[in-house]
């Protein structure tokens, strides 16, 4: 019987699994995926840091389940199985939320259950978790969902800052005292057009930053 | 004259690839170009030059907003008298009193536009873009006089910047820079762009006389007041209540005027979206049920920024259709919109914003449909002979 090799659990290959979304592997602006949950929860911080996490969640876990029934399920009904799996994590991540974090759950309204259709989950499992291990899997569902969280933080912390004038809920304009100076909350970042467009200039950073992340036409 | 000319060719050497201020060489050849008519002459065969280059065209586009730009002075001190009640005030008192109101804002347009353009200018390396100097005058001109100066500066750097400097500067951008100003404004701080009281000088401040109101003409007819709306005379030659330049269509007509007899603006733009907007209105009075729908059609022509929106903005070479056919369906389909809207929209008394730059998205593809059909029919003539 040949020996064989046994991968460290973190070898470079992993790690690299979970930083590249952070960067130049990123679900929302490099692969363009999960757009749609990235304009809807940004609004304030706060749901959309619990949104990151619900999300990070599901992904990691169906990732390792999916992962650990590759050789079972048959190609033609593959989808169906992934949905299966995606719809069940979902419910039980809702109704946690539910139970724990009522006010939150409300704000965030059915885009708890529109985890399902969300791009990255489906993405990630057909690209990812079909054609390798568990752990692995693991390793790449908890750096997508931190590529995607990292990219609504960043999103909501601006449209709320700028919205709102608050950051987590605190009000860090009113305590400036800029509003005694005329300034006032720009409605248009509470509108979806605003996200997209500050989705927009973030990809626009990165890309400006790094080259060869432009599209040869 | 000739003094400047040769102090500027004195200086050029020095802006010259590897002068000493190369880098600045952009913003020396706007300046230099914006005085006098560039000389370049083409080395290789013959080729006619026409002197009407960009910046020649954008002259003329602002001298046709002058006579707007000078009624709507006057009609700023004349609707400040009036709601304070202010009574012997000549008429050159009330153009000056309005003009001072105005010129911060063309300062602040003209500042912030142009200071982000040198910038982009400098970034990219290239000859500095004279689209702005027209966004610039236009911009003021589309604001209620007591927007506050700080959200001018916001919006003309939002719409220099993510209107038109992220698709490639002039000539490569989608929508209007100066719509896309006054719609950033409108949805970020709405209780500046709307209502009765930012139209009209000092009103955000003090209190009005007795039975004043500063509502504009479309904002009396959503609420259904068609009884305290102005004569159709008083909207036509413009002493009410609007945006700095909107409201005096006779002003407008005059810009208008000057476009079409210099070839600057396009005709057919103009004609097809009055056109369009008539036919609507008409259509309305004949199958509306609610007062507003039955309101004359030539209403809609002078009231709010109908006549502005068609001679100024929609004329836009840039983001308008380019064909012929194109642009007669670009001008009636953005006429009907503005009426559309207007009449059915609750949430908005005006329309015609949000009708010009619906259809700057869609020029494009009007474009697309015309040359295609355009094809097609040469190719069915080919195989007929």
């Amino acid at each position: 019987m040949e020996k064989i090799e046994k991968e460290p659990l973190l070898s470079a290959k992993n790690i690299k699994l979970m930083t590249g979304p952070l960067g130049d592997q990123n679900p929302i602006t490099v692969q363009v995926l999960g757009i749609c949950s990235a304009l809807a929860v940004t609004v304030k911080m706060k749901p959309a840091i619990v949104m990151a996490i619900s999300v990070m969640v599901v992904l990691a876990i169906s990732n390792v389940i999916i992962s650990a029934m590759r050789k079972s399920i048959p190609g033609r009904i593959r989808i169906i199985v992934q949905l299966v799996v995606i719809a069940t994590m979902v419910i039980i991540v809702d109704q946690f939320l539910k139970a724990f974090a009522f006010d939150v759950s409300k704000q965030l309204s059915v885009f708890v259950g529109l985890i399902i259709t969300n791009c990255i989950i489906m993405g990630r499992l057909e690209a990812f978790a079909l054609a390798n291990k568990p752990w692995p899997a693991f390793l790449d569902g908890l750096g997508n969902s931190w590529g995607y969280g990292l990219i609504l933080i960043i999103v909501s912390f601006f449209r709320e800052f700028l919205g709102s004038g608050s950051i987590m809920g605190f009000p860090v304009m009113e305590k400036m005292g800029v509003y005694n100076f005329g300034y006032e909350d720009n409605g248009f970042m509470i509108l979806p057009p605003m996200a997209l467009i500050t989705v927009g200039l973030i990809i626009w950073f990165q890309r400006s930053r790094n080259k060869s992340l432009i599209e040869t036409k | 004259m000739n003094f400047l000319l040769k102090q500027i060719k004195k200086i050029k050497p020095q802006f010259e690839q590897g002068g000493r201020f190369g880098k600045l060489r952009s913003v020396f050849e706007g300046f230099e170009t914006f005085i006098f008519v560039p000389e370049k002459v083409t080395s290789k065969g013959s080729h006619i030059r026409d002197y009407m280059d960009m910046k020649r065209t954008m002259t003329v586009v602002i001298m046709a907003l002058l006579p707007a730009l000078l009624f709507g002075s006057y009609n700023i001190g004349l609707q400040h008298t009036r709601a304070f009640g202010i009574e012997g005030w000549s008429l050159m008192q009330m153009f000056w009193f309005g003009f001072l109101k105005i010129l911060p804002l063309i300062i602040v347009s003209y500042a912030v536009g142009l200071g982000i353009e040198f910038v982009v200018a400098q970034l990219r390396g290239h000859e500095i873009n004279e689209g702005y100097l027209v966004t610039g005058m236009l911009i003021p001109l589309i604001m209620p006089v007591d927007v506050p100066l700080w959200m001018v500066a916001v919006s003309v750097a939002f719409a220099v910047i993510i209107g038109k400097e992220i698709f490639g500067g002039t000539g490569m951008n989608i929508l209007n820079p100066a719509l896309t100003a006054r719609a950033f404004l409108f949805f970020s701080y709405p209780g500046w762009m709307t209502g009765d009281k930012v139209w009209i000088e000092g009103l955000t401040r003090g209190t009005a006389v007795d039975g004043f109101s500063g509502a504009t003409p479309l904002v009396l007819a959503k609420l259904d007041e068609f009884d305290r709306m102005p004569s159709a005379m008083d909207m036509f030659i413009g002493t009410i209540p609007g945006s700095v330049g909107e409201t005096s269509a006779l002003a407008i007509i005059i810009g208008a005027v000057i476009l079409i007899a210099t070839g600057v603006g396009s005709w057919r733009i103009m004609l097809s979206m009055t056109l369009g907007g008539l036919g609507m209105g008409l259509l309305l009075n004949l199958v509306g049920s609610s007062e507003y729908t039955q309101l004359p059609a030539y209403y809609h022509l002078i009231m709010g920024g109908f006549a502005f929106g068609a001679v100024f903005m929609a004329t836009d070479p840039v983001t308008a259709a380019q064909t012929n056919t194109g642009k007669w369906i670009y001008g009636a389909l953005a006429g009907i919109m503005v009426v559309i809207i207007r009449v059915f929209n609750p949430a908005y008394p005006e329309g015609t914003m949000l009708a010009i730059l619906l259809m700057n998205v869609f020029a494009p593809l009007i474009d697309h449909y015309v040359v295609n059909a355009s094809i097609k029919r040469r190719l069915k003539r080919i195989k007929t002979t």
